[in-house]
């Protein structure tokens, strides 16, 4: 059940040996692993407390648009509301990127330059991940050069699902290394395991330490194009992962659910998780992140509402 | 930091006499020839309110009137007839579960999100479960027409007080027998409010009475002569007399008793959800649990991984306020409970032991103890002997199967055990040969009223729960 990892070269250096040490890993019990969750979910976050973590969700937001009908005007509409999300009140934090298509990653950074918002894009044949790696790299390096300073790829679940753990890990390495930004540096690599086609929570902690071995700077749960997308328990299953990588390695990984998560009471058990299980050091936007479109109205109704005593309703948010 | 700001559930919600009768008959009556005594709240040594410490006198008229309602209605009412009333009482006690998980909470000191999560929806199940069998059993599989023992005098501890009492009447009252109950004495506050369910559910009176007070009352109940059946939870040392007094009649006694299970972690066990079942083994309510995991069994290999991750995870526990929605351990529930659990921890510093419990601050006012786990601990130890009933765990360490076996059984209790471990033929193998009345798989602490429990040895004899816990209450 050691976690401990004797040198990540030797880990990935074949496949046999990256499939012993995965195997290896301590199992997870489905039934405990949710209880836990649910227990966590229990917890009552009221007045300041409540008031700071819905600030922290804000501030952890990668405001996400990813449809087929997106367009350059939609997607600048979104990065003003990342930068300004409350534009009646300057103390609102702002959200930490927007993710959108490849295509439209120029659109979004030249919008919020110099705000202090990111610019993240989805890559790698998304949401899918089938196509053959040239056009995955290819995919990437269109990002980088359109300004993405972060990157959203997808695994190979088919490869991973029938055990070709290699291909995987060397993909996500492949991708990493065309991260890298001439005078800059690399953009972050966000890794999607795409949980929901992944079936077990076993599978969940193979691929988090899979892609953190491989150089992921984010593993992220899901397209949002699945469902399941994010659940508690596999954010729990994930935020397990990274506390014992860096105890392992001494390297912090960030986590980011993505897709399914609507509800400021959602995303504060989120936080709560992070707090209890991976530690107060992951409650920033730098370690963890919230992959939503509809969150930020929600967190921004309840923030005026625990701002003002009032709530105000629907029609005082945006609509993107 | 993340400091979760105060969430105390309001206390508004149930109203607390200043002072107590006890209940027979089906209603509140004065007491003959006892006293009155204080009950309070073990978090803050606040007065709750005052009750009835009832004496011989009145233990005879809650008797008198438990048979005088077994010999004209309860015995000569039908199984779905009884049935009616039983679902009734759990509905009332799920809408009412609120205000009982508030009381609980203020009486005892366990969280309120343990009373609001476990003690009270269980406490409903057991009616809800038994219910189902006041009409089926012929069914049961103690012979075609079982018949009621009697009137049954039940004796309960103050650990779980609402569920016990729940455990107690709902078979009783199935089996169609009428009871005397008698709750602990730090904590008869939710078995007084159940009465005003039995009340509002119009339940025949005298099927349900209530006397309130300490041992010489539940004494003076053991030795009635018009007693059918003695149920008990409780230690061994009173179950034990509770045996010797009965010893030679015709009273019929189930006996359920201390424990010092052991909690058995494999190599290959799911380290992060082992760890939970460590801490939900021992510290859940306190470890104020007869079956608590209180003996920690760990394979050496991986010893000191399970060790660092425990008291990674102990360092998060929130101790405090149990109206607090967010507190995780609560308050020691006497003073007395409070004195055993320190001298026993004393001796295990004395032995050589070596204590650790994480940095936490205790409230000024009440009864506190910290989560606290001992290392270095061996089966000479009297720390891992002796229930101390208490957050206080013993680590020991194993090598093999069988020494886990050997180990777990070397203990003259066997009420519960628990197996952590991938392997599903290991946890078969284990179950064979742990000598212990439950044992659980992957998991610790959990109740159900479908499920037979109760101990080997002196754990006690009986079974409460399921099919089997009819059998209690029928000849």
């Amino acid at each position: 059940m050691s976690t401990s990892v004797a040198g990540v070269d030797d880990v990935t250096a074949s496949e046999p040996s990256l499939r012993r040490f995965l195997a290896g890993l301590p199992g997870v019990d489905q039934v405990g692993a949710e209880a836990r969750a649910a227990t966590l979910a229990t917890r009552s976050i009221k007045t300041t407390a409540k008031q700071q973590a819905l600030d922290t969700a804000i501030s952890m937001i990668d405001l996400t648009t990813l449809e087929g009908q997106d367009t350059p005007g939609k997607v600048r509409a979104l990065s003003a509301k990342a930068m300004r999300p409350d534009p009646t009140d300057s103390s609102c934090p702002s959200a930490a990127a927007v993710c959108v298509y490849p295509d439209l990653v120029s659109a979004a950074a030249s919008t919020v330059a110099g705000s202090g918002v990111l610019v993240a894009s989805v890559a790698t044949a998304f949401p899918s991940g089938r196509a053959a790696l040239d056009v995955k790299l290819a995919d990437t390096r269109d990002a980088i050069e359109a300004g993405a300073d972060e990157i959203d790829m997808v695994i190979d679940r088919g490869a991973f699902l029938t055990g070709r753990y290699s291909q995987v890990h060397d993909e996500i390495v492949t991708i990493k290394a065309a991260c890298g930004r001439p005078g800059r540096e690399p953009a972050h690599l966000k890794v999607i395991l795409e949980t929901g086609e992944l079936a077990t929570y076993d599978n969940v902690r193979r691929a988090s330490w899979l892609a953190m071995l491989a150089g992921a700077d984010f593993i992220k749960t899901s397209t949002g194009k699945i469902s399941p997308a994010a659940t508690l328990p596999v954010a729990l299953v994930m935020l397990e992962a990274v506390r014992d990588f860096r105890l392992a390695t001494g390297r912090m990984v960030g986590v980011k659910p993505a897709g399914g998560i609507r509800s400021a009471k959602d995303a504060i058990r989120h936080l709560v998780v992070v707090n209890e299980v991976a530690g107060p050091e992951w409650l920033s936007s730098r370690w963890f992140r919230f992959g939503a479109s509809s969150l930020l109205n929600d967190l921004l109704l309840q923030r005026t509402r625990m701002l003002t005593g009032r709530y105000s309703g629907p029609d005082y948010v945006t609509l993107d | 930091m993340f400091e979760y700001a105060p969430a105390p559930e309001s206390r508004s919600i149930v109203d607390i006499a200043s002072s107590y009768g006890l209940f027979i008959g089906g209603e509140f009556v004065d007491t003959r020839d006892g006293h009155t005594f204080k009950t309070i709240s073990p978090a803050s040594e606040e007065v709750l309110a005052e009750v009835t410490e009832a004496g011989p006198a009145d233990v005879d008229a809650a008797v008198a009137a438990a048979r005088r309602a077994y010999d004209r209605v309860w015995s000569k009412t039908p199984g779905r007839e009884r049935a009616k009333y039983l679902y009734r009482i759990a509905r009332i006690l799920a809408e009412r579960s609120r205000e009982f998980a508030v009381l609980e909470t203020l009486d005892n000191g366990k969280p309120i999100r343990e009373s609001r999560d476990v003690d009270v929806p269980l406490a409903s199940a057991w009616f809800f479960y038994y219910a189902g069998w006041a009409d089926k059993l012929a069914y049961a599989g103690l012979g075609s027409d079982p018949q009621p023992v009697g009137v049954a005098g039940q004796i309960i501890p103050w650990n779980f007080p609402l569920m016990m009492l729940a455990w107690k009447i709902a078979p009783a009252l199935a089996a169609g027998n009428t009871v005397v109950l008698k709750p602990a004495e730090t904590t008869p506050l939710t078995a007084l409010l159940f009465a005003s369910v039995c009340q509002q559910a119009e339940l025949p009176p005298g099927v349900v009475n209530i006397v309130t007070g300490a041992g010489a009352t539940g004494q003076a109940l053991v030795a009635h002569p018009d007693v059918d059946k003695i149920a008990f939870t409780g230690s061994t040392e009173v179950g034990k007399a509770i045996a010797r007094a009965v010893a030679g009649t015709d009273t019929k006694v189930t006996l359920e008793l201390g424990g010092k299970a052991a909690n058995v972690i494999f190599d290959d066990a799911p380290v992060d959800q082992a760890v939970e079942g460590i801490v939900n083994g021992i510290f859940f309510n306190q470890g104020h649990v007869c079956c608590a995991g209180s003996r920690l069994l760990v394979q050496e290999s991986v010893y000191d991984e399970v060790l660092e991750r425990l008291k990674r995870r102990m360092a998060t526990l929130r101790l405090g306020d149990p109206m607090d929605k967010n507190t995780d351990v609560g308050a020691i529930n006497s003073r007395e409970q409070l004195t055993r659990i320190r001298e026993l921890s004393e001796v295990g510093d004395a032995e050589g032991a070596q204590r650790w419990s994480a940095a936490c601050e205790l409230p000024e006012h009440g009864f506190w103890f910290p989560p606290t786990i001992f290392t270095g601990v061996t089966q000479a130890h009297r720390i891992a002997r002796e229930e101390i009933f208490g957050p206080v765990l013993s680590i020991l360490t194993f090598r093999t199967p069988a020494e886990a076996v050997e180990k777990a059984n070397n203990t003259p209790y066997g009420l519960s055990a628990g197996v952590w471990t991938e392997k599903g033929s290991r946890i078969l193998w284990m179950a064979d040969r742990l000598r212990a009345g439950v044992v659980w798989a992957n998991t610790f602490n959990r109740f159900d009223p479908t499920s037979p429990f109760g101990g080997y040895k002196e754990s006690g004899h009986g079974r409460e729960g399921g099919r089997h816990g009819l059998e209690a209450y029928l000849r």
